[in-house]
């Protein structure tokens, strides 16, 4: 009896003892969320319904929804978002499918040497940020880029894509084109973690390659192209950084690359409108929300988990 | 898992699917004319995989030609795609342009002395005879094509160093990296560990928290971190804002090696614990020995993330030139030179990627298998 009370009693303090030292390992994580999330989340909601200015040493005040009329009834933020949602519409498709397709080829059992194709398809995803965008706008010069000189072989002239109000949104998708190989690498991890079991039953089945595609590699890969879909859409709702590197951020050519979180930082950082950029971040966050959580409420209909039946 | 994550790059075939080699189709195509039609398939994919990448990675080669032209090549239309300039010839003190004319049926370099636009004739001297009689032809100059020579400038990765200030850039960028890198191993580790082999009250929902912040977008946390930083703490052109939060732990690199600890058995663990080992020593002396590839992944990550990192910078150490990683020092050499200077821009950029392409080539296998891990699982 005592001595099953003992092991009871033994057992419970080895169990708050493992649990003293989880919390202890967790601690930097949960030090961190609470200093570089949550509280600045809701301070961001606090901020957003007060008259905080960055620069200014005037007593803060609430305004209620002050702020929230002002970027509803700001024709320039709407001309951001939508800004923002015309180059996503355009970017997604491609920062979706191009990595997946890639994969394949160089997934293909066709190809000679793909360790080859593998590293230097990934190579440019390790090129700094600035250097890319440098070098890629290089390559959409009109007189010495080579896509200009591509299109003359074809005697079509080379267009001034970066300051063309209508060529800007696609020169702007080539210029993302080195971001790939992150993509590649997480398709061609699905695509090898594909049973082979499923082909052999496909071709047995008398599937060619488009049937092996429609009806093993698509289905199986679902789950990646959601969570690259999802990483995509929070990352294109965010983008602003290219052309504030291509023209110091002041929107050129003609407000067309005053994206949302370009002028949410002009608000902030060059303004200094806390409160008014805080609601804009919130809106932001709000909108992400939604698009994602619609996500992946639609991906009930279109992923497949190979564990569920 | 190792050996399958180590595969994905290096192109060889997982040894737990040895029946891929005989499908079906193979079987019946053994016979003459389908090898060869599986040959031509082969050289068919490879070929436009060839030009595919040739395509993906000509934005570096025209970066390497602009890098060492001089601003006169790189602003005109219709020069050669070398580094080159026209061939002069020092006549009489004048340096003239060489050009090439049809003489007599034949193509030769002549250099220009001068040309009547009135009377429509070109006086042209023969380098290789300076002393015999000008040669007089009608015709008008723009009709001719000007006479190049490879010359490739490249003083351009001179000034480069120089006006970038370079070598500072480069020792702050590799000093803020290296402390980035310590932060985040050291937390992320712990973290790890803690998530990987302890059991406690809400480890579900803390782990689905840590997930959630990958997707959560930088400005919905920004405004306030900036306003503590800098109006509060007082930290605007320090170093610290970007240094702190890699002590804080970030859900990428805890989940990547959360998920490798899971993968290494509990036996040595638990039989350190039976020794008496507490679990930080367990973690030092048993976990750890086993982890370096996850750890070597994740430092790997950090580092490059650190090196090519823009927005930490450009919010905190904007007016801090002696502070300034590559990053934003190559993003204002761009701003300020672009125009006058492209060929010097792009060799401050070559310079710029040196360091991350390195590393890339060098640790290629653990880029991919910390990508795979965070991709794949979640």
């Amino acid at each position: 009896m005592t001595g099953l009370a003992l092991r009871r009693s033994k057992g419970a303090s080895l169990a708050q003892r493992e649990a003293r030292w989880g919390y202890i390992f967790l601690s930097p994580w949960i030090i961190g969320f609470l200093a570089f999330t949550l509280i600045p989340m809701v301070a961001t909601f606090v901020f957003s319904f007060t008259n905080i200015e960055l620069n200014s040493n005037r007593p803060v005040e609430f305004v209620g929804l002050k702020n929230w009329q002002d970027i509803f009834g700001d024709s320039q933020m709407w001309a951001s978002l939508g800004v923002t949602l015309k180059f996503a519409i355009l970017q997604l498709p491609l920062a979706v499918i191009l990595p997946f397709l890639i994969a394949m080829l160089v997934n293909s059992k066709r190809l000679i040497a793909p360790g080859l194709f593998r590293i230097l398809f990934f190579m440019p995803y390790t090129v700094p940020f600035v250097a890319g965008v440098v070098i890629w706008e290089q390559m959409e010069n009109p007189t010495s880029g080579w896509i200009g000189q591509f299109l003359g072989i074809f005697g079509i002239s080379a267009p001034n894509w970066l300051n063309d109000p209508t060529l800007i949104y696609p020169a702007l998708v080539i210029l993302g084109l080195w971001g790939v190989g992150g993509g590649m690498i997480v398709y061609l991890g699905g695509l090898q973690g594909i049973p082979s079991e499923l082909y052999d039953a496909a071709k047995i089945d008398g599937a060619g390659w488009w049937g092996q595609l429609w009806h093993v590699t698509i289905p199986m890969m679902t789950p990646v192209f959601l969570y690259t879909l999802v990483l995509s859409i929070v990352d294109v709702l965010q983008y602003f950084l290219v052309v504030q590197v291509i023209n110091n951020g002041v929107g050129e050519p003609g407000g067309t690359t005053m994206f949302y979180n370009l002028w949410l930082y002009k608000n902030f950082f060059t303004y200094g409108h806390e409160g008014y950029a805080s609601a804009m971040a919130w809106f932001l966050f709000a909108i992400t929300l939604v698009i994602t959580l619609g996500v992946f409420a639609s991906a009930r209909r279109w992923v497949y988990y190979a564990g569920e039946r | 898992m190792d050996r399958l994550a180590s595969t994905v790059i290096s192109g060889e075939e997982p040894a737990s699917q040895p029946f891929e080699a005989t499908t079906v189709r193979d079987r019946y195509s053994r016979s003459g004319g389908s090898r060869i039609r599986v040959w031509l398939a082969r050289l068919g994919v490879t070929l436009f995989a060839t030009v595919a990448v040739v395509g993906f990675l000509s934005p570096l080669i025209l970066s390497m030609t602009v890098s060492i032209k001089s601003i006169e090549q790189i602003s005109q239309p219709g020069q050669p795609v070398l580094a080159s300039s026209p061939v002069t010839y020092n006549y009489n003190g004048r340096d003239l342009t060489v050009y090439y004319v049809q003489v007599d049926g034949k193509t030769e370099q002549l250099a220009l002395v001068s040309s009547n636009r009135a009377a429509n004739t070109m006086r042209f001297v023969d380098p290789n005879s300076p002393d015999a009689p000008p040669i007089v032809l009608t015709g008008n100059r723009f009709d001719l094509s000007i006479v190049y020579k490879i010359d490739p400038q490249f003083q351009n990765f001179q000034t480069a160093w120089n006006d970038l200030g370079f070598l500072r850039e480069l020792l702050n960028t590799i000093a803020l990296a290296t402390i980035e890198t310590i932060g985040v191993l050291l937390s992320c580790t712990l973290v790890a560990y803690g998530f990987a082999r302890f059991r406690f009250p809400g480890r579900n929902v803390l782990f689905i928290l840590v997930i959630a912040t990958i997707f959560l977008p930088t400005f919905a946390t920004i405004i306030p971190i900036y306003t503590i930083f800098t109006k509060v703490l007082g930290w605007q052109g320090t170093w610290l804002p970007l240094i702190v939060p890699a002590f804080f732990a970030n859900a990428y690199d805890v989940f990547l090696l959360r998920q490798f600890l899971m993968t290494i058995p509990r036996d040595l663990d638990e039989a350190a614990a039976l020794d008496g080992a507490g679990p930080i020593r367990t973690l030092v002396s048993v976990i750890l020995p086993q982890a370096w590839p996850a750890v070597v992944a994740v430092a790997i990550f950090t580092f490059v993330y650190s090196w090519n990192d823009y927005f930490g910078p450009l919010l905190y150490l904007g007016s801090s030139q002696d502070l300034w990683p590559l990053s934003i020092g190559l993003a204002t050499f761009h701003g300020q030179h672009n125009l006058q200077e492209p060929g010097v821009v792009q060799a401050a950029t070559l310079m710029s990627i040196v360091v991350p392409l390195i590393f890339f080539l060098v640790f290629q296998r653990f880029f991919v298998r910390g990508i795979r891990i965070t991709g794949v699982e979640t």
